[in-house]
């Protein structure tokens, strides 16, 4: 019998290389924080960052940020300092660190956050538009809205050379434009063409990889996790989008990936349950929260978080460097109805993902702090489960607030789930037998 | 003979169950969980072993159940309650397809299936809203016993709106009434009714589908036995045993464990070491 040799600079590259990349980040903004420099407020479900980058504006993710302070296990002193200050306890907590983050002059278990110079946010969630008024409120900062007009899969989606998508592509195109001439007034800078047309170079790989790297994930045994890794991936796949290091990043994380599925190197050694996971993690015991399911041999293979926090790049649309302002356009259009589509309506990509990856369950995971992703859940639940035979979990808890995190009652849930699944197998098996 | 035993360590009382080798039930007891969880599973399951004067050594398999299941340091796994109140509903009432388990702290929905597999289940959220402690609360407000809640109840002839069902506001609802003249049975027949509303609604989430098991602790309360009922529209199964659900089926599970051939050695001695 021969051991398998494993090369350790290939496997495990993704989370090590993703973390430090993240240290990395948080130390420029930290550096652009005390020298004063600019730097612009995105969000994951559109940033945009393909202009951003191209007139070299750090980027901050309030988003990340927030969810930093959870998983440092530090929220609760953000989420006390806005409540402290008047917001009320049910408003959205990654806003409330936040806010707690800017009361606190930009502190942040990673490093100083520097003042936004820009906002720039799309109408994916509803709390975008409120939160980004805070800062224009509190520093006066321009907001620039964008206005994506998405249709839904529920009701039927249109694409290219159909007559709405094309009305709807210009009308972005439009409000891309516009937003390059606000970035040339905020920064100083003219628009270069040759440089944007660099970064959408580096987006192309990142989106093409991080297609590649979920599909790659159906194998079996399932590579990463798609809540604990997933979520690391997912953080570079923002911060560094349109990036040489970001696309470099994603290609090597290919080359890992690819190895595991070639080799059978799993993410667990015992697999015995793949899931779905649907929501926004559970930050306050993100660790914790991954163990009460690998505990059973149960293992997150896809995520609809990896779908829509990521913006909808997962589909791995490619723009058109021939016609880079009107193809960025199309890309965002595509990516973030997808994104929408994602947490709304996603049933339809639930249901391939369970067939593709021989799906045994799927986890749904409401949060009291986000009515954007969590209210149509019990919906997409029944579905699922209903309709289509799908075991399934609902477990309410927070993304952020570890005052309605109950470890021992989540545990409970978890427990009598995966009990219903070994019951499900084992009659299964008899029946199989004869 | 063989037996095998359950014990469901719940967050106010610790019920054990010893079962023979055809699950007929020959022991049980009831204890105050108390604040040595350790103890309190160890002294009811020996309480249970006496009723039938049955030996430590005659158990083959113990499991354990409830948010307690990991201090039965005697036990040899732990299964779920929500199983456990599936299986032993449909062991009791073969034809049990919902199960409602009202308990201390939390209420829970479960759907089974003909062999006791959960299909199913819900349970009430992060607070003790429409649970057992709502109607501990009540009857400490108005001063009158348990027990006594549901028989006052059902005196009931002009029933109030409670508006409430959370626990720390259940007392001053409950003397804002008395307050206002209100006769006692009708302010404990609105608490009732109010706790119904919400389990329905639990019930709803997973399907109501006959036959339907009401337990746990507050499955002994005739009046939200007829709350529920009058709520659902549908009757309820009920019995002595179903405030031992749990440990009843804790103690089936045990017993398949016999009956496979796995017989681990227990013992409850230093246990509480």
């Amino acid at each position: 019998m021969t051991t398998l040799e494993i090369p350790h600079d290939l496997v495990g590259r993704g989370n090590r290389e993703g973390a430090a990349m993240f240290r990395n980040w948080f130390a420029e903004l930290d550096n652009t924080a005390k020298v004063g420099g600019q730097s612009a407020y995105v969000f994951v479900m559109g940033s945009i960052n393909e202009i951003l980058k191209t007139f070299d504006l750090p980027v901050v993710f309030p988003e990340i940020n927030s969810l930093q302070t959870a998983v440092r296990h530090v929220a609760h002193e953000y989420l006390d300092e806005a409540e402290n200050y008047g917001y009320s306890p049910d408003i959205c907590g990654y806003v409330k660190a936040d806010v707690g983050t800017q009361l606190r002059g930009g502190e942040h278990p990673m490093g100083q956050i520097p003042k936004p110079s820009l906002t720039v946010l799309t109408n994916a969630c509803n709390t975008y538009i409120k939160w980004a008024e805070i800062w224009e409120r509190m520093y006066g900062t321009p907001v620039f809205t964008i206005d994506i007009p998405g249709t839904r899969q529920a009701g039927g989606q249109t694409w290219r050379g159909d007559r709405d998508f094309e009305a709807d592509r210009k009308y972005v195109e439009t409000q891309l434009r516009e937003l390059i001439t606000v970035c040339e007034e905020v920064t100083g800078k003219k628009f270069d063409i040759d440089k944007f047309r660099e970064v959408l170079t580096h987006a192309n790989t990142m989106s093409r990889s991080w297609k590649r790297i979920l599909e790659l994930n159906n194998a079996k045994p399932s590579l990463f996790s798609a809540l604990t890794d997933g979520t690391i991936f997912l953080g570079v796949a923002n911060g560094f989008r349109g990036t040489e290091a970001g696309a470099r990043y994603f290609e090597r994380v290919v080359e890992e990936m690819e190895y595991k599925a070639a080799n059978g190197i799993g993410q667990t050694i015992d697999e015995k349950y793949r899931l779905l996971f649907v929501g926004v993690p559970c930050y306050p015991i993100f660790r914790r929260f991954n163990e009460l399911f690998t505990d059973w041999g149960g293992t997150f293979v896809n995520s609809t978080y990896l779908w829509f926090a990521s913006g909808g790049t997962n589909r791995g649309f490619e723009y058109d460097l021939a016609d880079p302002i009107a193809s960025l356009a199309e890309g965002v259009l595509i990516s973030v109805r997808d994104a929408m589509d994602s947490m709304f309506h996603q049933n339809v990509a639930l249901a391939d993902m369970a067939r593709d990856a021989d799906i045994d369950g799927i986890i749904y995971h409401p949060i009291k702090s986000c009515r954007t992703v969590s209210t149509g859940l019990a919906d997409g639940r029944k579905h699922m489960t209903e309709e289509l035979g799908i075991p399934s979990l609902f477990i309410e808890s927070d993304m952020m607030d570890r005052r309605v995190v109950s470890e021992a009652q989540m545990k409970n849930r978890i427990d009598a789930f995966f009990e219903g699944l070994e019951t499900r197998r084992a009659h299964t098996n008899v029946d199989a037998q004869g | 003979m063989a037996y095998a035993a359950g014990v469901d360590v719940g967050s106010t009382q610790t019920k054990a169950v010893i079962v023979d080798e055809e699950g007929t039930i020959v022991g049980r007891s009831l204890i105050d969980t108390g604040a040595n969880v350790i103890q309190a599973a160890e002294e009811s399951f020996l309480t249970a072993l006496r009723e039938h004067g049955i030996d430590e050594e005659e158990v083959e398999y113990v499991v354990g159940t409830g948010y307690g299941r990991y201090r039965v340091t005697f036990g040899n796994t732990q299964v779920t309650e929500i199983s456990c109140h599936g299986r032993g509903a449909v062991h009791l009432f073969p034809n049990t397809r919902t199960v409602v388990d009202m308990g201390g702290q939390d209420t829970k929905a479960i759907s089974v299936s003909a062999d006791g597999e959960i299909v199913d289940f819900c349970m009430n959220d992060k607070c003790a809203a429409g649970t057992g402690r709502f109607l501990g609360a009540a009857a400490a407000a108005l001063d009158i016993p348990i027990d006594d809640l549901g028989p006052v109840s059902l005196r009931s002839t002009k029933p109030i709106k409670i508006s409430t069902t959370c626990t720390v506001f259940a007392e001053s609802e409950v003397l804002a009434w008395i307050g206002k003249g209100k006769k006692i049975e009708d302010i404990l027949w609105g608490v009732h009714k109010s706790i119904a509303s919400r389990s329905a609604g639990l019930m709803r989430r997973v399907g109501i589908n006959d036959e339907i098991t009401f337990t746990g602790g507050v499955s002994r309360n005739l009046g939200m036995v007829k709350a529920l009922e009058d709520r659902i529209e549908k009757p309820l199964n009920i019995s002595d045993d179903c405030h031992y659900m749990g440990a009843l089926g804790a103690a089936l599970f045990a017993l398949d464990n016999v009956l496979s051939g796995r017989t681990p050695i227990h013992t409850t001695t230093g246990a509480t070491t």
